[in-house]
């Protein structure tokens, strides 16, 4: 195996964090209306209410650009647990369906209680995660005969399929549909700083728990009797890894709809330039997913401006890509 | 011997006809029904009258002008991705191909949508080039998922082209989704309505621009009954039985991504009728596809008809696209097939 060394573990750090804030700055600085950097610094460090361009930044762009990475973050840490836990490289949230199901249940709000506070909506996205999740584990697990993750895979995304399908009949019907493109596949461009209050502190802990549990799911991810033989429970890991990731994609879906691939793409990246261990990973996974959707939001505002463009959408036009050489990859061992 | 097996032959094709028979008489009830539901009610009687020609001119404009090129859609298109269904699964040999999940129905989306930024309208008589474009589009994505999905040694592997359908469609219609915001939101709204699989077709030129595909390429897939029976049998026997496995599979998968194509242009990408009627048709009459196409396409034709109406009338005054209402039967029968099936 090849080894991944301290310090290049931490210059791959330290360039992420910095392609992380450049981004977040460029994300920030440029959009469907010019304005010009000073302005854009002193709406950041000295707001002035009373001047319209220090209202775009601070009411509109400032929040997106934070939504993308408190979001980006979450998905890929979700694809990172769940490809550990499951040892399915292709899992993801979004692919597997759990996305689809909070995205659903968010529908439901939206179309039968309109005022729901965050909370509440966040709760309900959280309830429809983990129900889709159970009802695919309950699938797999009533199969008789071994069940490969490729199939599994296969019956996510028909379960995201109904699922999606299901949503875009509620938007339509209860006239959600202006807003057509949050139900197609996300965007934050809805993202206020009542969103982030609520969903950074639950996100942030959330990855801070999943890097705890890093060493057995690191194990777990190696094999289930590497794992057993070394000492970890991998029922309550796998449990309660889940738990964690079907936390991190509510709460996601909750302000930025369903938006996959970013959990497929990022832990792969991440793996192959700083190894296996999700101690390590994790973090480093979260900071390139939001490097990924900061990118993907900003692109998704600048192909038509000031048309906003649905953010899954541009991340599926990596991500796919990257799937089918995944699948075509894994179609081996099949 | 053989006098039991002419007996089993005569048993098929009685059963054959007879699922034929009651599966008509389904779909002109159903037909009925959907003509007979609307914004404004028209009864089976002044249905009739009005196709006489004694009803009054405001009958007769809602029957002519609005609700029949409708239906006619509906019919064709739902016969058509029934048919097209069951060569997908016959020439792929993949109990769980369908065109929708299989990313067929996205491809023709992108050729859609390029026909409207070049022609900026889906009226007039231009729409009968419309499948022609849907057709280049299904083709290019059945291209791109056959290519990813075929292994050297193993041929097309039957999980893997499900996977990799399901990936092409999400990448196609991201495609198709930017391309029609560059045109304008109006577009990008259709765009976003047609994937969920609405009905949009209304008028009788895209009754026309439909029709022909489906007159010509269902009989043709049906006088190949026999070498889809063969295919589906396997590699080894078809060449063993001095077939041109390679070369009549292909035509078949074109034929059949052009008959699919064709369908959803005009109807809206709709999965899973595909995957569903051909399913119960051969539970139905057996395996043999001269015995069970004909009942596959009668079943096509009334969920999908049945499927618009029930989108448009139960939950008036918003319709809901009939896509939807077929997902949710079609995809817990996936599902169930998908657990169902061994290895």
């Amino acid at each position: 195996m090849k080894s991944y060394s301290r310090l290049g573990t931490y210059l791959w750090f330290i360039a992420a964090a910095i392609s992380l804030l450049i981004s977040m700055f460029l994300a920030v600085s440029y959009g469907a209306k010019d304005i010009s950097l000073q302005s854009v610094w002193a709406a950041v460090f000295q707001y002035d209410s009373s001047l319209t361009a220090h209202q775009i930044i601070h009411e509109l762009r400032l929040p997106r650009v934070l939504g993308a990475v408190i979001t980006g973050m979450a998905f890929s840490v979700a694809g990172a647990i769940m490809q550990g836990v499951t040892r399915n490289p292709l899992a993801d949230s979004g692919i597997l369906g759990v996305n689809a199901g909070a995205a659903f249940s968010v529908a439901i709000c939206f179309a039968i209680a309109p005022g729901l506070s965050y909370w509440g909506i966040i709760f309900f996205s959280f309830i429809g995660a983990t129900a889709t999740t159970l009802f695919i584990i309950v699938l797999g697990s009533s199969t008789p005969g071994q069940l490969t993750s490729l199939r599994l895979t296969v019956a996510g995304a028909v379960v995201a399929a109904i699922l999606h399908s299901l949503s875009t009949g509620i938007a339509i019907y209860f006239d959600l549909s202006q807003d057509l493109a949050f139900w197609y596949a996300g965007g934050v461009a809805g993202v206020n700083w009542e969103h982030l209050r609520v969903i950074t502190p639950i996100v942030l802990l959330a990855i801070f728990w999943a890097v705890m549990i890093g060493r057995p799911i690191t194990f777990m991810s190696l094999g289930e009797e590497t794992a057993v033989n070394l000492g970890v429970n991998t029922g309550r890991i796998r449990i309660v890894g889940l738990f964690i990731a079907v936390i991190l994609a509510g709460s996601s879906v909750a302000v930025a709809g369903a938006i996959s691939f970013v959990g497929l793409v990022v832990p792969h990246i991440a793996r192959r330039l700083l190894g296996p261990d999700y101690r390590v990973l994790i973090p480093f996974s979260a900071l390139l997913g939001a490097v990924l959707l900061v990118w993907a939001d900003f692109a998704s505002r600048m192909v038509n401006p000031p048309q906003e463009f649905a953010i899954g959408a541009m991340v599926a036009l990596v991500g796919v890509p990257f799937f089918l050489y995944l699948a075509r990859k894994e179609g081996r061992e099949l | 011997m053989n006098a039991h097996k002419e007996i089993l032959v005569r048993k098929r094709f009685r059963r054959a006809v007879a699922f034929s028979l009651i599966f008509s008489l389904v779909a002109v009830i159903v037909v009925l029904i959907s003509l007979n539901t609307g914004s404004i009610s028209l009864s089976p009687a002044s249905v009739w009258q009005t196709m006489m020609g004694y009803g009054t001119n405001e009958e007769k404009m809602i029957l002519f002008d609005y609700r029949l090129p409708r239906i006619i859609i509906t019919m064709l298109a739902g016969i058509g991705l029934g048919v097209s269904g069951a060569a997908f699964q016959g020439t792929t040999r993949n109990a769980l191909a369908d065109p929708g999940i299989l990313g067929i129905n996205t491809g023709a989306a992108l050729g859609l949508i390029i026909f409207v930024s070049f022609f900026r309208t889906m009226e007039g008589p231009l729409s009968l080039l419309i499948p022609i474009f849907t057709f280049a589009g299904g083709t290019l994505s059945a291209f791109i998922i056959f290519l990813f999905a075929y292994d050297r040694h193993r041929g097309i592997l039957p999980i893997r082209l499900i996977l990799v359908g399901i990936a092409v469609a999400a990448g196609i219609s991201a495609v198709t989704l930017i391309l029609s915001l560059k045109l304008d939101e109006e577009t990008y709204s259709f765009a976003a309505r047609w994937l969920a699989g609405s009905v949009w077709g209304r008028d009788w030129i895209h009754v026309w621009s439909l029709l022909p595909w489906v007159a010509l390429l269902v009989p043709f897939i049906y006088s190949r009954s026999q070498t889809l029976d063969i295919l589906s049998l396997g590699d080894e026997i078809a060449h063993s039985l001095g077939s041109h496995v390679t070369r009549e599979r292909l035509l078949l998968l074109g034929t059949a991504v052009a008959l699919t194509c064709a369908s959803v242009s005009v109807a809206g990408g709709i999965g899973f009728i595909g995957l569903v009627a051909p399913h119960i048709a051969k539970r139905l009459t057996g395996p043999q596809h001269r015995y069970f196409l004909p009942v596959a396409a009668l079943i096509g034709l009334v969920i999908l008809v049945t499927a618009d109406t029930i989108g448009r009338s139960i939950f008036r005054p918003n319709a809901i696209p009939a896509g939807v209402v077929v997902a949710l039967v079609g995809g817990p029968y996936f599902l169930y097939l998908l657990f169902k099936s061994k290895g």
